[in-house]
């Protein structure tokens, strides 16, 4: 982005402060425009004719230094690249890398089939969400147009999640490109020898496209001969060479793209770059070293620069640990990760339903919660208000004590004689320490459970409910 | 030299080519546009490149909302874009970064018989001038790996206790152990057992378990204690005497215990301080400052530890700890220019790397769980490693293996095996 103080950008807001925005002034939401937490368009008066070219204007400068390129439609559809700091500290990564794994045409219909469910279906949850994968990569293996065409038909008819048409053939892309014209794909790839009837595919069709080289002199012809043509959704591949000195240069090729783009500004090569970490098994044949040595590959490119990248192993060894690297590079770190404090009801407690406390640090809240509601535990779940700190972290810092704790159900009104026929609270194993003063300050009885929630349902089997005094 | 042209010189002038945003254009009421001092003529134009045209645009869309009947002066369909009869030419390059001026500092750990000590090699960290593996300067030394030996049986994941089954009642041969089998670089010697709150050993009887470690490998070790902040000094200070000139890592000064006595023990018996703080740039920044400042630790005797948080667990915060700290060394800060040091083991805390499925009906199978600990003790190294970590204590004889793979390889030390990655695309996988 080419602005970088709310001051520049208030110069072209229409400085009347109608809060519409949901700020109360127009400087608030220039803030707001530099650290991208809201769009343009967010700002209604702007979008009014008068205010047109200062809107053009300012869309321009706004635009953040590595394009924005957008694959697939409707909900599934992805955008990739949009970034403009080199460290995550410095602001915050956007656009998550997306995660293709590949498919090809000479698998037979059943295992096609399984292996596309498979990918759309994989869900992993954490803090409050769904970790899951982004697209489908078809291969051309027979080297046959038409079967190609027909697998790519298959797999759009199967998911809705984006596909990535992958072959080197210009004939077979667009016989591909025939059968999902209106699907937004992306194409891979132009090289140096096919760039042209690529390019004519990519304009007709109006889609995205990868160009391939290994030789960054070259990727960068490829990519100013393209733009020249008018093709702005361009995605950098310099090739992924799965190990030795030849990784080495790879992972150099990356810093080294991501550096002149944004630290230097280097429009022409401004573009987000794709990954092959797929391409360990082209070096080793067995299965479980192949994915160990695919998600490292994966994680040093998630880490480094990768947009979007073309993996292969669907083994959940392999990907549990790719959508957790790529979840912690890409967390916002401006944003607080807390729930809302309070004592919520988990499934349909009645009277003798377990009290559970916990903080309101998202990621215990959410395990616990999970974990709860996953197991059909009906109970009330207590958010102690921790300044979003986890259990053992707060009772070694001093959030979470037995009067926050008691601070807590007074505020939310919750009495336990009203509400519980046992006056019980549980408390987590890692707060076990303040077990004597919870009993003093709320008078209830206390019991301690296991240190990790998941082990709560084995738990309860042998000590709830509470033996009667 | 201005030059003013009307819109309908425009769509000649700029032909196919694109521009985004030109500095100088001023458009006036009648619609001429001012070129400022840009002299536009073909050339001038093609040498602008492909911005161009963007620009070309850009002022006709400006036109166009002042109400300039543009597309009538240009005819109605948009020039068709240009097809190009060969690739435009183009060499990539670019620079280093500037502000890297300053090494971290090089720290050597062990001491063979000519320096006092009885290791048959050593290890430096540190030296770097660059972020790991980058190109703007090679990395001086490769990451190395110390592997955990505990004092006394503890519990561990299963599929890294497996391991261990055979020494977990012998130090010395869980050590012999790691390094002969494993590929250990070090070895870290937990002296758990102190813990008031576990064995109450005595600082003397855990410095006994210290010597049989130093007798039964001859690579250097880390002595780490209990973690239990009162007893932890005193058993470090036996150990550091018992290791008299051996150059250990002491394992750790921290602020909140008595870091001025392990200082102290490592500057008189010649030892390096690990300085171990909490996920805290600032706290790190002060106790490193303590003990150069206050209890006179030389630098090339300290090594920090900023805290490692499991993939999942907050290694967003422990990543970008340790980036910051890195970058801020690198760029001259000389109270956070040290080689760092990571509990990688940490990962096994992870519910993910130990339960046997998930507890929740929602999510994917799992897997089975003797592949998923050894990576996401992999991972969270690797991820570490990029920040700027030097060296990581770990657990899973694969998660050693596999690290040490991929991290000398980024540093440079790993031939590639020839492979034709043009083909992946029609590969039989
Ligand atoms: C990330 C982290 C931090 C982050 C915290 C970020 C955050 N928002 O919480 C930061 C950097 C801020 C931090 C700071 C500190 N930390 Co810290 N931190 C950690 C770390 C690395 C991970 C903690 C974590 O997030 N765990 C994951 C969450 C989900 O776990 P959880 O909240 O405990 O929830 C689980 C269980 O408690 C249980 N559970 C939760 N609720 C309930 C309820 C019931 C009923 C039951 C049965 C179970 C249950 O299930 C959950 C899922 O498994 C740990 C080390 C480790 N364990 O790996 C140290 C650790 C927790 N920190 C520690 C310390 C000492 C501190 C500091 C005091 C350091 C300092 N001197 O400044 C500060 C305190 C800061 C403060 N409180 O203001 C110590 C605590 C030691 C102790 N036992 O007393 C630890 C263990 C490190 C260590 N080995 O010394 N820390
Ligand atoms: S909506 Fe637009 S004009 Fe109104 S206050 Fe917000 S920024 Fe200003």
């Amino acid at each position: 982005m080419k602005l970088n103080s709310p001051l520049q950008v208030y110069k072209y807001l229409p400085q009347i402060n109608c809060a519409e925005c949901g700020d109360a002034t127009c400087m608030a939401f220039a803030a707001h425009l530099i650290d991208r937490s809201k769009k343009l368009d967010d700002c209604p008066p702007i979008l009014k004719d008068e205010y047109k070219k200062k809107y053009l204007e300012l869309q321009a400068l706004l635009a953040p230094e590595i394009r924005e390129i957008t694959i697939g439609t409707g909900e599934h559809a992805k955008r990739i690249g949009g970034d403009d700091v080199l460290y995550r500290h410095q602001l915050t990564f956007f656009d998550p890398t997306a995660f293709a794994y590949d498919v090809w045409d000479t698998m037979p219909e059943a295992e096609f089939l399984e292996r596309i469910n498979r990918i759309a279906n994989f869900r992993k949850f954490y803090v409050g969400k769904f970790l899951k994968v982004d697209m489908v990569a078809v291969r051309c293996v027979s080297g046959d147009p038409l079967k190609f065409a027909g697998a790519v038909k298959k797999a759009s008819e199967t998911t809705k999640l984006p596909l990535i048409l992958c072959s080197f053939d210009p004939a077979a892309l667009k016989s591909a490109l025939e059968v999902v014209r209106d699907k937004n794909p992306l194409l891979y790839a132009a090289t140096e020898k096919n760039w042209g009837e690529v390019a004519e595919l990519a304009l007709n069709y109006k889609v995205p496209v990868v160009l391939f080289s290994p030789d960054l002199d070259k990727l960068k012809s490829l990519a100013l001969s393209f733009r020249e043509m008018g093709i702005k959704d361009l995605v950098l591949d310099p090739g992924t060479y799965p190990q030795g000195k030849k990784l080495k240069e790879t992972f150099e090729k990356f810093i080294m793209l991501r550096r002149a783009g944004i630290k230097e500004g280097q429009k022409d090569i401004a573009y987000p770059i794709m990954a092959v970490p797929l391409n360990a098994w082209l070096v080793y044949k067995d299965a479980v070293t192949a994915s160990y040595w695919e998600t490292v590959l994966s994680s040093v490119f998630t880490v480094r620069y990768g947009d979007i990248m073309i993996l292969h192993s669907l083994e959940p060894y392999a990907m549990l640990p790719e959508v957790h690297i790529r979840d912690t590079i890409y967390t916002d770190p401006r944003t607080p990760v807390k729930v809302a404090p309070g004592v919520n009801e988990v499934g349909s407690p009645t009277k003798d339903s377990p009290v559970i406390v916990t903080t309101n640090f998202a990621l215990t809240y959410y395990t616990v919660e999970s974990d709860l509601s996953s197991n059909k535990i009906n109970c009330y779940l207590a958010a102690v208000d921790t300044d979003g700190i986890g259990v053992e972290a707060a009772v070694a810092g001093g959030q979470l004590t037995a009067a926050k704790i008691n601070d807590t159900f007074q505020k939310a009104n919750f009495d336990f004689k009203d509400k519980t026929s046992h006056g019980t609270l549980i408390l987590p194993g890692l707060a076990a320490r303040l077990q004597g003063d919870v009993e003093d300050v709320t008078g209830l009885r206390v019991m301690i459970g296991p240190p990790d929630s998941g082990r709560i349902p084995g738990w309860m089997e042998k000590s709830w409910p509470p033996k009667p005094k | 030299m201005t030059k003013k042209i009307k819109l309908s010189e425009l769509g000649n002038l700029f032909g196919g080519l694109d521009v985004q945003a030109l500095e100088g254009v001023k458009i006036e009421g009648d619609v001429e546009i001012d070129l400022g001092q840009m002299g536009m003529n073909p050339q001038m134009a093609y040498a602008l490149g492909h911005e161009t045209a963007q620009l070309a645009l850009h002022l006709m869309n400006i036109s166009r909302i002042l109400g300039y009947p543009v597309d009538q002066m240009l005819g109605a369909s948009p020039a068709k874009p240009a097809r190009l009869t060969k690739l435009i030419e183009s060499k990539f390059s670019v620079g280093k970064i500037e502000e890297w001026k300053t090494p971290i500092q090089e720290v050597v750990l062990g001491a063979t018989s000519s320096d006092g000590g009885t290791r048959k090699s050593t290890i430096t960290l540190g030296g770097e001038t660059a972020l790991p593996y980058y190109f703007d300067s090679p990395m001086p030394h490769r990451n190395h790996i110390t592997m955990d030996v505990f004092d006394m049986p503890i519990n561990m994941a299963k599929a890294v206790k497996s391991n261990y089954e055979d020494v977990i009642n012998s130090p010395a041969e869980w050590a012999k152990k790691v390094v002969r089998d494993f590929g250990a670089d070090m070895v870290t010697i937990h002296l758990i057992s102190t813990d008031p709150n576990i064995k109450d050993t005595s600082p003397a009887e855990a410095a006994k378990t210290v010597e049989e470690v130093l007798q039964a490998v001859d690579v250097p070790i880390v002595i780490g204690g209990s973690g239990n902040p009162e007893k932890d000094p005193a058993v470090l200070e036996k150990a550091a005497e018992v290791a008299e000139g051996e150059r250990c890592l002491l394992a750790s000064a921290s602020l909140n215990l008595d870091y001025a006595r392990i200082a102290e023990a490592a500057k008189k018996y010649n030892h390096v301080v690990l300085s171990w703080t909490q996920l805290e740039i600032n706290a790190q920044k002060e106790l490193n400052r303590k003990l150069m400042k206050q209890c006179n630790v030389a630098r090339e005797n300290i090594l920090m530890d900023p805290t490692t948080a499991a993939l999942g667990y907050g290694l967003d915060y422990a990543y970008t700890n340790m980036e910051r700290m890195r970058l801020a060394g690198l760029s001259g800060d000389a109270e956070l220019n040290f080689p760092m040091s990571s509990g990688t083991t940490n990962a096994w805390g992870a519910r993910e790397a130990w339960m046997v499925s998930s507890p929740l009906k929602e999510d994917s199978d799992w897997g089975p769980r003797e592949y998923r600990g050894p990576i996401w003790e992999i991972i969270t190294g690797l991820t570490l490693s990029l920040a700027g970590n030097d060296l990581f204590m770990m657990m899973h004889p694969t998660a050693v293996q596999v690290l040490k793979e991929i991290t000398q390889t980024l540093y440079g030390g790993k031939e590639s095996e020839p492979v034709n990655i043009d083909n992946w695309v029609g590969a039989v996988l």
